[in-house]
């Protein structure tokens, strides 16, 4: 597809954008700009708005106030010239299960007016891992490969700005890796990704990221900048007991936050409150191996920290 | 163009790989067909009778033989009183009665009058009114042969001609109710369907956003079961000419004019219905529920659209099949061409465009 009309410098912007379905608002106000070449994460519980956001975006329905535009096109007056530029992965698996790896990636190409040998070249690192079952009919593929010939099939028209929902929701983490190996090498190529992930581990991996609840934007920045204005100082918290550990911590009134991460508790403390004190109230309270180390918080620190005090 | 036939082979890739869906959409019409014509036969036919004559004499003997060899009686029980009769009935080894008076013989011969009683089970009042039909015309015959001089000041004698359809035949009746039935149910029932599908499995969403022109999406859902419904088509007039010997009286042409009118009508429904529902198992009901039965009940398929009240009857205006069957019947029982029914064409050409027009309108280009 020629593009060569001067494409924006901005490839999504969005201003004033709400949504809501009956009486549940589902996004609320909302306003953001994703570069050229960017890649783009909304990051988010489930239920946050963001595939809401998504299909306002793709032009799949339509927002109750704000504008917004995609490639410098309105996503309601032109939807169809966005409809020819860009490409949408939905977060459920939406290809036809009945139809080989072959024959759908043949019918998502001619439905963009494309053949598979035009554009080859984009597709061709994914494409080669699932060639191997091209026979093979889409439903009968595990979840990594679907998700790669779903992607393919995204691809297979030279999008200039990708639409990903939820892609990595369901993969198993090899998978995942991979995945965000290959978004790296589309915006090498000059795509725009604008991709949404409940997974936190997975923000780091964007040039910016949105955090997103209950159809707000709690902050937009690069993932450095975000945890570096993480104000507290953070500390892990592990012992025998981990399950009457968090009880106790919540319980002390010095603790700010506590929430249970992995195989640790990530805490903030109180200003006039020691650490060492802590581990002897603890150790009062019955606890034994207690460790507390200072650690670098991460996206999902800071996202509990914001969406605490928002 | 490229997308369009690229999007029509895919929907026949989805039937295809359907085993269990194209078994039934090509054998339902062969099953529908042997079943009516065979199994739920309205015709009279060796239906089992008992007869009870107190005087065994020549005239009676020569008319029970007479009735037992018709194709259409079978003497079951031979009764010798009246309980046997009521015997016979309450188990079921008796649809129809026929009583001799006393003296039968005699009473004809001295008087030139004699009586029979005909007792009909009559839980099926349809069938009964046609047992007594059928058994009256044999005595009367008889009576005929045994005075073939009409007795001066003579009772007026109704001449019956059963036109179109000499025999009787209930093929004649159901053949143009099965097409027209099978027809909707393919078209209507399965574009809806496969449309709905669509939506449901998220297939939707990547086709909207997508340069597919709406257009395409319907024209492909609607190309593999108009090519279905033209196979049936086939297949029932095939089975009904060849199997059931029902002959097209009429213009095959005109025939096939009107019900590819008919499967074009069908389609339009099927996708009005994908228009208002989102869910396959909502398609399915609408259709189901809310096609089969006015199909089946009100188009004249099973009751006369004549014999109905008002207010059902102003509803069958509604349902194509009503104006479908009654062009079938015209044209290939009775033997007249396109240009008899004029009226049902204009109905139907006039329901395809509204319905056209209508879901043109509701096709949706965003999910909500």
């Amino acid at each position: 597809m020629n593009n060569n009309q001067n494409i924006a410098e901005t490839a999504i912007s969005c201003s004033g954008i709400s949504k809501n379905y009956k009486k549940v608002e589902a996004v609320k106000d909302v306003s953001f700009e994703v570069s050229r070449g960017e890649i783009f994460g909304l990051i988010g519980p489930d239920g946050a708005g963001k595939t809401s956001l998504f299909r306002i975006l793709t032009t799949l329905i339509l927002a109750d106030n704000g504008t917004a535009t995609v490639n410098g096109f309105d996503v309601v007056k032109d939807y169809k010239k966005i409809r020819e530029c860009v490409g949408y992965m939905p977060g459920r698996f939406s290809l036809y299960q009945d139809l080989t790896v072959e024959e759908n990636l043949e019918f998502f190409a001619t439905v963009f007016n494309t053949t598979i040998e035009e554009n080859y070249e984009l597709i061709k690192d994914i494409y080669v891992q699932i060639e191997p079952f091209k026979t093979r009919r889409a439903g009968k593929l595990s979840g990594g490969m679907k998700q790669k010939l779903a992607l393919s099939c995204a691809l297979i028209h030279k999008p200039t700005v990708l639409f990903l929902d939820e892609p990595t929701t369901g993969v198993d983490p090899v998978s995942r890796k991979e995945f965000w190996g290959m978004l790296k090498n589309l915006k090498k190529q000059g795509i725009t990704i604008l991709v949404s992930t409940p997974y936190m581990d997975e923000a780091s991996l964007c040039d910016r990221i949105g955090l997103i609840q209950n159809g707000e934007f709690l902050k937009i920045d690069t993932p450095d900048n975000i945890i570096s204005q993480f104000a507290e100082n953070l500390w892990a918290a592990k012992s025998e007991n981990m399950h009457t550990l968090l009880g106790d911590l919540r319980a002390n009134e010095h603790i700010k936050s506590s929430f249970a991460f992995g195989d640790s508790i990530h805490i903030t403390i109180a200003e006039n409150y020691e650490v060492e004190k802590l581990i002897e109230e603890l150790k009062q309270k019955g606890h034994k191996k207690i460790s507390i180390k200072p650690i670098k918080p991460g996206i999902e620190d800071c996202f509990m920290e914001l969406s605490q005090s928002a | 163009m490229k997308q369009l036939l690229s999007f029509i082979r895919k929907e026949f890739h989805h039937i295809f790989r359907d085993r269990t869906t194209v078994m039934i959409l090509l054998l339902m019409p062969i099953i529908q067909i042997i079943l009516f014509g065979f199994a739920m036969s309205q015709e009279v036919k060796n239906t089992r009778i008992v007869v009870l004559a107190n005087n065994m004499d020549e005239v009676t003997r020569k008319l029970i033989e007479k009735i037992d060899a018709s194709s259409y009686f079978e003497v079951a029980v031979v009764a010798h009183n009246t309980k046997d009769i009521n015997v016979a009935f309450r188990d079921g080894k008796a649809k129809l009665a026929i009583v001799f008076e006393d003296h039968f013989a005699d009473n004809i011969k001295h008087t030139g009058k004699a009586n029979i009683q005909l007792i009909a089970d009559a839980t099926d009042p349809n069938a009964a009114t046609s047992f007594v039909f059928y058994a009256s015309n044999i005595i009367t015959a008889y009576q005929k042969e045994l005075t073939p001089v009409q007795t001066a000041g003579g009772f007026v004698q109704p001449e019956v001609k059963m036109l179109y359809n000499p025999q009787m035949v209930s093929a004649f009746n159901f053949v143009p109710g099965v097409l027209g039935m099978i027809m909707i149910l393919i078209c209507a029932m399965m574009t809806s369907i496969a449309i709905v599908r669509e939506k449901e499995m998220g297939t939707m969403e990547i086709l909207l956003v997508s340069p597919m022109k709406p257009i395409y999406t319907i024209l492909s859902k609607i190309a593999p079961y108009f090519v279905l419904s033209v196979v049936n088509f086939t297949t029932i007039i095939l089975l009904s000419v060849f199997v059931l010997n029902v002959p097209i009286a009429g213009s095959f042409i005109s025939l096939v004019v009107v019900s590819l009118l008919y499967i074009f009508v069908s389609l339009a429904l099927g996708l009005l219905i994908s228009t208002i529902t989102s869910s396959q198992l909502a398609a399915m009901l609408i259709s189901g529920m809310g096609l089969m039965m006015p199909v089946m009940l009100l188009s004249g398929m099973i009751f006369p659209v004549e014999n109905m009240p008002g207010v059902l009857r102003f509803i069958s205006n509604f349902v194509p099949t009503r104006w479908y069957i009654d062009a079938v019947k015209t044209i290939m029982i009775k033997g007249l061409s396109i240009m008899d029914v004029t009226k049902d064409v204009g109905v139907l050409a006039l329901m395809a465009t509204v319905l056209i027009i209508v879901s043109m309108k509701k096709f949706k280009v965003r999910l909500e």
